[in-house]
């Protein structure tokens, strides 16, 4: 696939009053540390109780960017997350970073209103990890999508489609990339 | 006292109109303040336990089928003292007329059904065409989450033996019709878990031996209504071979689909001895010492041991 460079995507904050100081220390835990932003939706989740925090998931299927128009004419260029479900598709892309910095890896989604459990999901992870290198993706831990506390409000077997595509992206980021190794935590 | 049936050619073919509602009978109900003091409540049910907040009937409640209805410390169905309470704070009386609809063409609207059916609640009906056709027909929806007033809850003991089949149940059954109701990749066991959908840990793929496979949705219009009886009839009747006063259970993985499935068998063709298996593919096709039978045919009923 061609490094097309794309524009950036718009910033998705929520003014819920959430943004809390980092208080939730991963020290202690056998947890390697997750990248900046995915941290901060963490504390966001974990600072809510659980009917606050369905809402802040509804915001972030709220908030899942629309495709750029190239990707939505041609849907073959993305890949259906089965393991979902209801529809959701994904593709990845990456762009040069700045000066020195590895490449930037781009992720797109498209899952249907209907399905707004699914499109929260792909919300969080697009906010989380839209223009990391390949080595900081590969390196959040699988089981991630459980720090969002989300497991009791929405049950275990719908926090699988979650995980099932974390595990999707770190596939295709790893099938992007073949010699890229985790970064060290 | 309930509220009236609705009156309509298409219900009135069937074995008991008096289990569904249009989108247009409840949309009047509701005009005509039948939400007002619970005489009607409206209770939305789907897959996607985010749904509900996104839009829904105004006024209606959201019970959601895996953090509402189920005890997972039992892996049961919740026990009466909870359905009273959850029904109370839904605003829903024993003597309410409950109005179920949901997504995916009410399959967890039928599920939800199917439950409150096992504590005998006496007036509950589906939405015919569920959320879909609500919102596909431009009906109000409201994202102001229902607080309704308290209802008047009598602890009432589930009643499982009529409607609902545990596994021993289904291992007796042998020799009487079995309707499996999943997709026929799983049937025939190609695949244990519904296409696009996650594997939910069965360790065979196949069937109940002498299932007969009829897809739940073949019983449902492009619309998400119930095929008219006519059609339902050739489908149960003809294609499943089912007869007249015929017991009956039906299953798929975890026991939604097969609600659908049996709400029109029981509701809408008249079967009285209908039972849903809950435990399903998930259980049988892990079970030690149970029969499955794999490909396209029945299979014959295994010889006891």
């Amino acid at each position: 696939m061609d490094p097309e460079p794309v524009r950036a995507a718009t910033g998705t904050r929520f003014a819920t009053g959430t943004q809390l100081p980092c208080v939730r220390k991963l020290e202690g835990m056998n947890t390697p540390a997750l990248p900046a932003a995915l941290a901060d939706i963490v504390d966001d989740f974990q600072a809510l109780t659980e009917p606050e925090r369905l809402q802040l998931l509804l915001e972030f299927s709220q908030g899942l960017p629309e495709l750029p128009e190239r990707l939505r004419d041609h849907p073959e260029l993305l890949e259906q997350v089965v393991e979902c479900q209801t529809p959701l598709f994904l593709t990845i892309e990456t762009e040069p970073g700045d000066g020195d910095s590895p490449e930037r890896v781009r992720l797109y989604f498209k899952a249907p209103r209907e399905a707004p459990t699914t499109r929260g999901f792909a919300g969080v992870l697009h906010e989380g990890l839209d223009g990391l290198s390949a080595a900081e993706i590969l390196a959040v831990p699988d089981d991630m999508p459980e720090q969002l506390g989300l497991t009791r409000a929405i049950t275990p077997l719908r926090m699988r489609g979650m995980t099932a595509m974390l595990g999707r992206i770190k596939r295709k980021v790893a099938a992007l990339v073949p010699r890229q190794q985790p970064a060290q935590s | 006292m309930s509220y009236p049936v609705e009156q309509n050619a298409k219900f009135a073919a069937y074995a008991h109109p008096e289990r569904l509602v249009s989108t247009e009978w409840l949309a009047a109900a509701i005009d005509a303040g039948g939400l007002d003091g619970g005489k009607l409540v409206v209770v939305e049910s789907d897959e996607d336990v985010l749904l509900y907040e996104t839009g829904h009937i105004p006024g209606a409640v959201k019970i959601d089928w895996h953090t509402d209805l189920n005890d997972e410390v039992t892996r049961d169905y919740i026990d009466g003292e909870a359905f009273a309470a959850l029904a109370a704070a839904k605003g829903i009386s024993r003597d309410s007329t409950v109005v179920i609809y949901g997504d995916k063409s009410n399959w967890w609207a039928a599920y939800a059904l199917w439950v409150f059916t096992l504590f005998g609640h006496e007036d509950v009906r589906l939405l015919d065409g569920g959320r879909d056709k609500w919102i596909a027909e431009g009906r109000a929806v409201s994202t102001e989450t229902s607080v309704p007033a308290p209802g008047t809850y009598p602890v009432v003991e589930r009643n499982d033996a009529p409607i609902r089949a545990f596994k021993e149940d289904v291992l007796a059954h042998f020799g009487k019709p079995l309707i499996d109701v999943r997709s026929p990749e799983e049937y025939t066991g190609q695949r244990t878990h519904m296409p696009a959908y996650p594997e939910e840990g069965a360790l065979r793929g196949g069937h109940i031996p002498t299932a007969a496979s009829i897809p739940w949705a073949r019983a449902a219009a492009e619309d998400g209504t119930y095929r008219d009886r006519g059609e339902l009839e050739a489908l149960y009747l003809g294609e499943a071979g089912l007869k007249e006063g015929d017991d009956v259970v039906a299953y798929c993985r975890i026991g939604e689909r097969s609600s659908h499935t049996w709400f029109a068998l029981k509701y809408l063709l008249g079967f009285e001895t209908v039972r849903n298996y809950d435990g399903s593919w998930t259980e049988w096709g892990n079970a030690v010492r149970v029969p499955i039978a794999k490909g396209t045919e029945r299979g014959t009923v295994p010889a006891s041991r």
